[in-house]
């Protein structure tokens, strides 16, 4: 298990989306990914994607304007 | 043993494509859906952008309806792809800079390519949610087979919602799914849609006036002809586009235009470009940000500052400070008069 980061500042919905899942592909099981995100769409978004894809949102925390979701990687 | 078929789903996020795939699954066939990020899809982040949108739900309407079905949902990056389409469409554009026909042909060519890549996984077909005579340039009896033909997919694009009044596709010639079961929906009216989405339980799916895409609308068009114009070239960067979503564009002279933030939601997302773009806002009194894009002589700054002040609480002041911040360079500050309402020309509005 491995630990990693993505960072997705400045990107608009869907593209931190669409970073995460690419992302993703390249990482293992149980891997955690912080996602850092300045767009609040991707506390929606992120989580709805983790969701219908079977990944898990560990949790979620805002410091100061940015947003890190993040996620555990189920294969 | 016979082999599983699988379907993959273009999914936009409204409620045609929605329905598509239900009535597939209700005939037991197992679906994935794609969706094509372009950059001008209308799903997503310019909600998250401006200060009255904020208690709208920020939600992706293609991620919602693919839980709403339970299904699989790869969302595919082709802004770079999507140039081309949009430059140099075969089939000219609709009523705006929107190339629908060449748009609907690069994805249904895409998706086949998808279903090349994962044959081995089960996926042999396409389906969509088009209806016959639903969009005014896409979506007609005459082209449905230009977009079966020229992206390739030929007999397996499968159209739940109209195929009866379509000629059978392999799907149905193979028994795979049932003919009888699919529906011949045509026209405008979203009537039988709605019938449907009812019979099946879906609430609150979103139904967006223009469609799924910026390029749709009349007013995003005009910036992104006026971009052109002015820059000379047709080239055009993620960030361009996002940035015609954004604030009032005022181009005074043809070498540059002003982006000026509506509120401080505009505000704050367009600070995020200051180390690319001057931007410039006034010190003295509250007002918005602003930037410039394009070619802008320092002779100009104080006509700018002029334009940029009569948009913040100073514009009935004598004087209002404005500060310019440039790239890797130090902030100045000017005094001037702000311009009356009759003074920003209303040509100069893009």
């Amino acid at each position: 298990m491995s630990h990693h980061e993505l960072d997705a500042r400045r990107m608009l919905c869907p593209m931190p989306v669409i970073k995460t899942q690419n992302k993703i592909k390249e990482l293992q099981d149980g891997d955690i990914l912080d996602v850092i995100c300045t767009d609040p769409g991707a506390l929606s978004d992120i989580p709805a994607w983790a969701r219908i894809n079977g990944h898990e949102i560990v949790g979620h925390r805002e410091v100061d304007d940015e947003l890190i979701i993040t996620v555990r990687v189920v294969i | 043993m016979t082999r599983k078929h699988k379907a993959v789903a273009l999914i936009s996020g409204g409620l045609d494509s929605l329905l598509a795939v239900r009535v597939m699954q209700e005939q037991g066939i197992e679906v994935e859906g794609i969706n094509f990020y372009t950059g001008f899809c209308v799903e997503g982040h310019t909600h998250a952008i401006r200060n009255h949108d904020k208690d709208k739900q920020k939600r992706n309407n293609a991620l919602w309806v693919a839980e709403q079905l339970g299904i699989k949902l790869h969302i595919v990056d082709v802004i770079e792809e999507y140039k081309e389409v949009l430059l140099n469409p075969k089939h000219g554009y609709g009523a705006n800079m929107n190339p629908c026909l060449d748009c609907k042909i690069f994805m249904v060519k895409k998706a086949v390519e998808w279903v090349k890549e994962n044959y081995d996984d089960g996926f042999d077909f396409i389906i969509t949610g088009e209806v016959i005579g639903q969009r005014p340039m896409s979506q007609r009896k005459e082209t449905m087979p230009i977009i079966s033909n020229e992206s390739g997919a030929d007999d397996i694009l499968l159209r739940p919602l109209c195929a009866k009044n379509l000629p059978e596709t392999k799907p149905e010639l193979e028994g795979w799914v049932d003919r009888e079961k699919l529906f011949g929906f045509s026209g405008r009216n979203r009537k039988p849609q709605m019938a449907l989405a009812e019979q099946y339980g879906f609430k609150d799916y979103a139904t967006p006036a223009g469609g799924c895409c910026f390029l749709t609308d009349k007013k995003y068009s005009d910036k992104l002809v006026d971009l052109w114009k002015g820059r000379g070239t047709r080239e055009y960067e993620m960030d361009d586009i996002m940035l015609l979503k954004v604030g009032r564009h005022i181009r005074p002279k043809p070498e540059f235009k002003l982006i000026i933030a509506r509120d401080a939601g505009e505000s704050k997302y367009l600070e995020g470009y200051r180390k690319q773009f001057i931007t410039l806002h006034a010190v003295s009194h509250n007002g918005p940000l602003a930037m410039i894009d394009g070619d802008i002589d320092s002779d100009d700054f104080e006509f700018v500052a002029g334009i940029v002040a009569r948009y913040g609480q100073g514009r009935d002041a004598e004087e209002v400070s404005v500060e310019f911040a440039m790239p890797d360079q130090d902030k100045k500050t000017l005094k001037i008069k702000p311009l009356s309402t009759d003074e920003v020309l209303k040509e100069w509005h893009v």
